[in-house]
């Protein structure tokens, strides 16, 4: 954070440069106040703000799984990391989201379907691994059985009664179609 | 701690980390805490959460092994180990914004690195566990001082810091009014630190009468509950001989209650990258010409706010994710000094292999829980 900038005369060189390079623009910088900045002393200014992507970078972890680079970015990070690569129809999604920015919603949106559809990729491998998730204790029942029964009665009601319409209105539809 | 899918976690056996980076550490954990932040991955609301990742970006733990260009640890130290990846050397990590590094996430510019905080963040996995991968070894972990609690050291990593750099941020003059949205740990923190830079009067909302009640205790401050009041803008505005907070803190973010419309379109439905109930407010709320400090996360894509309120009323706006590093070694010396005692939040010390039940406990805010600490079994010898 120590100001890279050490020479005092380089960086009054580097303004009158700057007012060398405005001096067509009439009254370039003649009100500038760099002291009114509202955002110090969240941010430092070290007077390099112009230099851009220059800094020298740190060693660069090797590549050695699936990383989805944002498109607004020209490389990947020094270091990253390395959990849970893309995989499955998730990862399809994922790969597809990272053609698009950040700040678009073709980014967001399939990102946030393929975390649906990765929870339900998850149990299948649970399954396949012959192993059963055991859902209520991932969803923390115990605690809520002991500190909020209320809750986890209200819970389980309006759980049943979901079931029971989806379930009332597929058979009715069932019946429908027999007609 | 294994993530499943939307409010299911799980405690089981995973690969014990690597050094993939000559500047990395392996860290044992010896206590981790969850934090607000980890309730918008808990409930699928930050979008490239991966099943199979770790939470846990609050941990400090003894470094157990390190890469070859590792100088500044050796094995064996105690660390705290700030939330945020950071480099060090990047245009940003030089302006002390180390909160928003750019050699720490290929997955996203707007956000730094952060352990255990989603691909969208990095996708490192977290401090919610035994072992850990601590990259830039050499910039963030700082060792724990002698003689101090380990339960103070937790809470720097994060909540410390961030209530701080609310406060911070706000820009508070001496004598002002401050409201604080929130009387989560970092709310608590918040309101405390407001008057450390001369708040004048701090003003805390939340719905649980059992935090209100703790914060008006901590801080000390008033503190009223959003729950019985018409409208809490108004009733600011009324606190204020009607002119509104010269300075309003957003400790809230994205799991904000309180309006029907934000909640459905912001947490149940996702239409909007969360809840903004308390931004909502925190900007109507604000005197004209007012500081609007946001440390309450949101997600990346777009949430209704009355922006058109923020110009007409000449606002400020002032934001981010808590710079850890920065603020360390002034924090420490708060806590040594005991101007600050952050464990005293502490009110649940929870095995890691109970996660799930923790994570209940935390998000449904049952049996008066202010913050939780999962503490690894190594740990509890
Ligand atoms: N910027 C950062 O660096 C940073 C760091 C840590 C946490 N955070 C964020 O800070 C926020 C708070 O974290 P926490 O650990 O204290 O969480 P928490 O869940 O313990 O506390 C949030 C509190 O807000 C209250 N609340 C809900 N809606 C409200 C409303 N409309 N008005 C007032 N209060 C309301 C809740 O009742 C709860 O007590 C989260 O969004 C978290 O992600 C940010
Ligand atoms: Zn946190
Ligand atoms: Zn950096």
């Amino acid at each position: 954070m120590e100001n890279p900038v050490k020479d005092p005369t380089a960086d009054l060189a580097q303004k009158t440069d700057l007012a060398q390079k405005y001096a067509h623009i009439k009254g370039w910088g003649i009100d500038a106040d760099p002291k009114n900045d509202p955002t110090y002393p969240i941010k430092h200014r070290t007077d390099a703000e112009q230099t851009g992507y220059s800094w020298e970078r740190p060693t660069q972890q090797p590549v050695d799984t699936e990383i989805l680079r944002s498109i607004e970015r020209p490389n990947i990070s020094a270091v990253f990391g390395t959990s849970s690569p893309p995989s499955g129809l998730s990862g399809a999604i994922r790969r597809y989201a990272f053609k698009y920015s950040e700040s678009e919603y073709g980014h967001w949106l399939p990102l946030i379907l393929a975390d649906r559809v990765n929870a339900v990729e998850g149990i299948i491998d649970d399954i396949k691994q012959g192993h059963i998730p055991n859902i209520f204790a991932e969803r923390g029942w115990k605690a809520q059985w002991q500190h909020n029964p209320k809750g986890l009665a209200r819970k389980v009601l309006i759980g049943a009664a979901a079931a029971l319409t989806v379930y009332m209105l597929v058979t009715r539809n069932d019946n429908d179609d027999d007609d | 701690m294994n993530y499943r899918g939307p409010q299911r976690v799980r405690v089981s056996q995973k690969p014990m980390p690597e050094i993939k980076h000559p500047e990395d550490a392996i860290v044992r954990v010896t206590r981790s805490c969850i934090c607000g932040s980890d309730l918008h991955l808990y409930n699928g609301n930050v979008p490239d959460t991966r099943v199979g990742t770790t939470f846990g970006h609050e941990f400090i733990g003894i470094v157990e092994e390190i890469g070859p260009e590792v100088h500044k640890l050796k094995v064996g130290d105690h660390v705290i180990v700030p939330f945020n990846i950071s480099c060090g050397k990047c245009h940003f990590c030089r302006q002390g914004l180390y909160g928003n590094c750019h050699e720490s996430n290929p997955q996203a510019t707007a956000v730094g690195g952060i352990f255990g905080y989603s691909h969208t963040a990095g996708g490192f996995d977290g401090g919610q566990a035994e072992f850990v991968r601590v990259p830039y070894a050499n910039v963030g972990p700082t060792v724990i001082p002698p003689g101090m609690d380990p339960d103070d050291a937790v809470l720097l990593t994060d909540v410390v810091p961030t209530g701080y750099q609310a406060a911070e941020m706000g820009g508070i003059q001496p004598g002002d009014t401050v409201v604080v949205f929130g009387a989560g740990p970092v709310g608590i923190m918040a309101a405390r630190c407001s008057w450390l830079f001369g708040a004048g009067r701090v003003i805390v909302i939340d719905q649980y009468e059992y935090r209100l009640e703790f914060v008006r205790n901590y801080a000390p401050c008033e503190a009223y509950n959003f729950r019985e009041m018409d409208d809490p803008v108004v009733f600011i505005k009324k606190a204020t001989d009607w002119m509104g907070a010269d300075v309003v803190i957003d400790a809230v973010g994205a799991e904000a209650a309180g309006s029907p419309l934000q909640t459905i379109t912001g947490r149940k439905t996702l239409i909007q990258a969360g809840s903004a109930t308390a931004l909502h407010w925190a900007i109507n709320s604000v005197k004209k010409g007012g500081i609007v400090s946001i440390v309450g996360v949101y997600g990346p894509t777009d949430n209704l706010v009355p922006i058109g309120n923020v110009v007409n009323k000449g606002l400020t706006l002032r934001a981010n994710q808590a710079s850890v590093k920065r603020l360390l070694p002034r924090l420490i010396e708060h806590v040594q000094n005991g101007v600050l005692n952050p464990k005293a939040m502490i009110t649940h010390r929870v095995p890691l292999e109970d996660a799930a039940d923790a994570y209940r406990i935390f998000s449904d805010k049952l049996d008066n829980c202010i913050k939780p600490v999962l503490i690894p079994p190594s740990a509890r010898i």
